[in-house]
């Protein structure tokens, strides 16, 4: 293709974004959730914050997988200050393994609703609530008019929400930015240490708005995100992070 | 706080009072005289009568034969009652709360105010002689209760200040009388040759109570200070209370509002005069049929704003019933708190702290809806054992008193409680080489030693937890343990929590 085409396709992609509300991130901005190779997968390259986030969790595993990486996202939203809030009518995340993650449990503040319906409510209450880190919800089903008022909700506040779907039987279309699904990988220990490693996760995003879906190999180091793809090709990435 | 009461006693209020109307009644001895059952009967003396012999309950006509001449006043009935009372007001520049005590005294409570005028002893002499110099014959006592205040001041030498705690050696010298008892009990304790309050004080309590009663040991009780004795002042602190009677009865949701937001303003404006906030309020609608409904709101931070107020108040309108109509609404703020000044901060942080104002109102909306028992935070404890390592806290800015622990790591899911499992393993003290979790059959690839936890003695004698962390074949982690030690009967193992 000329180079003449792409520049004018580049244009017009940044055009339709910038319309659709995505503006060209600043650079101190960028690369600030520490994602590494996944956040090209978003547009502009930029881990979007201030829209809705939704992440399967149909199994045990798979919630308790999905909580690893979540903890580590909230974990760098949380980095400037704010709270979190974390919804759910039977919660199971255990404040103490939050600390692993970088996070301070103490500011998080949960809310066990009681009836199913009420989620939806408490959600939309927290996400108008400005200066919030990020509101986490676990929820069987949302229709798509739902998620349309979530996403009101977001765009004036800028407040992160993470939607863990845990029915894969009611799943539908939504509004949300992404859909994640993350899946525990075996842990490696290097030389052939006995014992458990770092946690691994399979992250796969399902669905992203204007972005291009696909799968990625990460870990967590302890204090960051380490992506294992780029592990594979680069070697040089993972002489800058600590293991420990 | 250590209390402190103030008992004064105007020997010769009525009389004072005419004579510094009258200055010419100052050197002549006079009375104040009512008719009683066809008898002039005396009910105040000035302090030259009194020096005559003259006391009240005399008839005036008994008096003039010792006094020839002796000037006899009408009796001003309720004067005595005015008196009082304005000079209890006028005492409110010492103390805010002051009790009438008829006929003839005020009791104070001083708790923290003398030190304003530079100590105890300074404070009665400035007050004292203040009545004095105006030309009130007043004798004053402080001490720890208000029986002994008031015993010390009719009693005991003038302008006594009793040390705190030495109330009851002052009331040991004194006469019965001193603790105000009725006038039976005195006359009982007379003939029974009680002339101090010593001499009973120390008789078993049954004893006093078959003879003279339970209000005689009351008496005791109040003046040693064992019983509270609760004083009616005459400024009571106002209660946080509004009230909106509306002339029509009120059956719509707008009606309703407009009510409470009038009330809201009302309360609020008040409240942010004295730089306080409500932490409760009670919303109560009286209906026309005779029933009474209301709501009842909460905030996590005591709040003068109106409109958040209001919009608690809102979420719960659609549970007011009407029926017929409301005539009369009332709003009580029973909880009230200072408000902490906010100061305008010049670089305020957009993100949202534990102490910002806006979460807390978001946590008084979802809580006055789900109930604020659902929200909780959680800070670290001191326990080894899962279930107890973190606590709830209990207010949104309480701060962690100790870390959380980094050592070993911890389940990202704790299952609610240990949920048992079937396994296999090849060495007793060794993880298991396979374990069945609902009806799944998992097979351990990596594991890490145990972690024994044991519970701690002064909670439970449950035995210890030997703790393994373990990786399946699809690389799923686990945290199961082992209840007890392998060797014993009961040992079984637990699946218990599941790792990121």
């Amino acid at each position: 293709m000329p180079t003449v085409q792409k520049d004018i396709i580049n244009k017009l992609q940044k055009d339709i974004l910038a319309w659709q509300g995505f503006s060209a991130p600043t650079i101190a901005k960028a690369n600030s959730i520490g994602l590494g190779p996944l956040e090209a997968a978003f547009p502009n390259g930029v881990f979007p914050t201030g829209t809705i986030h939704e992440m399967l969790c149909y199994n045990l595993t798979n919630t308790a997988a999905t909580c690893g990486l979540l903890s580590g996202l909230v974990a760098a939203l949380m980095a400037q200050g704010g709270t979190c809030i974390w919804i759910g009518t039977s919660r199971k995340l255990y404040p103490s393994a939050l600390n692993a993650f970088g996070v301070d449990a103490a500011r998080f503040i949960f809310i066990d609703v009681q009836r199913e319906r009420d989620i939806l409510w408490v959600m939309e209450e927290a996400l108008k609530c400005e200066g919030l880190a990020a509101v986490v919800a676990e929820i069987r089903e949302v229709s798509f008019a739902q998620s349309r008022r979530l996403q009101l909700a977001v765009e004036s506040s800028k407040v992160t929400g993470f939607l863990l779907r845990t029915d894969p039987k009611k799943l539908s279309a939504t509004t949300c930015m992404a859909r994640w699904q993350v899946t525990p990988l075996p842990s490696e220990l290097e030389g052939q240490m006995p014992g458990v490693g770092l946690p691994r996760w399979q992250v796969d995003l399902l669905r992203v708005r204007n972005g291009t879906p696909g799968s990625w190999q990460l870990a967590w180091t302890g204090d960051s995100f380490l992506s294992l793809d780029e592990q594979l090709h680069q070697h040089t990435f993972s002489t800058t992070r600590q293991v420990g | 706080m250590q209390k402190r009461f103030v008992s004064l006693w105007f020997r010769h209020l009525l009389t004072d009072w005419l004579t510094l109307r009258q200055p010419e009644l100052q050197q002549v001895p006079f009375v104040v005289a009512a008719p009683e059952r066809n008898r002039i009967i005396i009910t105040a003396t000035n302090l030259l009568a009194q020096q005559h012999g003259i006391t009240t309950g005399m008839a005036s006509a008994d008096a003039k034969a010792v006094i020839p001449g002796l000037k006899v006043i009408d009796h001003l009935p309720e004067k005595v009652d005015q008196l009082l009372y304005r000079l209890g007001e006028w005492c409110i520049r010492y103390s805010p709360l002051i009790a009438l005590d008829p006929p003839y005294g005020l009791i104070m409570d001083v708790s923290g105010c003398t030190h304003l005028w530079g100590g105890e002893q300074q404070y009665l002499d400035h007050l004292l002689n203040r009545f004095r110099t105006k030309g009130y014959d007043v004798q004053g006592a402080m001490a720890d209760t208000v029986g002994a205040a008031w015993a010390v001041a009719h009693f005991g030498k003038a302008d006594a200040i009793i040390a705190p705690n030495q109330h009851i050696e002052a009331l040991l010298t004194l006469p019965p009388a001193a603790l105000r008892l009725d006038q039976v009990s005195l006359e009982r304790l007379r003939k029974l040759g009680f002339y101090t309050v010593k001499s009973f004080v120390s008789i078993k309590r049954t004893a006093l109570r078959r003879r003279f009663g339970n209000d005689f040991l009351l008496r005791i009780d109040q003046a040693v200070g064992t019983v509270d004795e609760p004083l009616q002042v005459i400024h009571p602190i106002e209660a946080y209370h509004e009230r909106l009677p509306s002339l029509e009865p009120i059956r719509t949701a707008e009606g309703i509002e407009i009510a409470i937001k009038t009330l809201l303003q009302n309360l609020c404006e008040r409240l942010r005069d004295e730089g306080k906030g409500l932490r409760t309020a009670v919303l109560k609608c009286y209906r026309i049929d005779g029933g009474i409904v209301g709501a009842h709101i909460g905030t996590n931070r005591a709040s003068n704003n109106t409109t958040h107020l209001f919009k608690l108040f809102a979420l719960k309108i659609d549970s007011i019933e009407p029926a017929l109509g409301i005539e009369l609404f009332t709003l009580d703020a029973y909880k009230i708190e200072e408000v902490p000044q906010d100061q305008e901060v010049l670089w305020a942080s957009d993100s949202c702290e534990l102490e910002s104002n806006d979460l807390a109102e978001l946590l008084d909306r979802l809580g006055n809806k789900i109930g604020t028992e659902n929200i909780k935070r959680y800070l670290p404890y001191e326990s080894y054992w899962p279930e107890r390592a973190i606590k709830k806290a209990t207010s949104l800015t309480e701060k962690p008193a100790t870390t959380w622990r980094t050592g070993r790591p911890r389940p990202s899911i704790l299952l609610p409680c240990p949920e048992p499992i079937q396994v296999m393993f090849k060495l007793p003290d060794d993880p298991p080489v396979t374990f069945i979790y609902k009806g799944e059959r998992h097979e351990v690839k990596k594991a890490d030693d145990a972690e024994r936890i044991e519970c701690e003695w002064w909670q439970s004698k449950r035995p210890h937890r030997d703790y393994y962390v373990v990786e399946d074949n699809e690389g799923r982690r686990y945290w199961l343990f082992r209840s007890g030690h392998y060797t014993d009967e009961g040992a079984k193992w637990y699946i218990h929590g599941v790792f990121a």
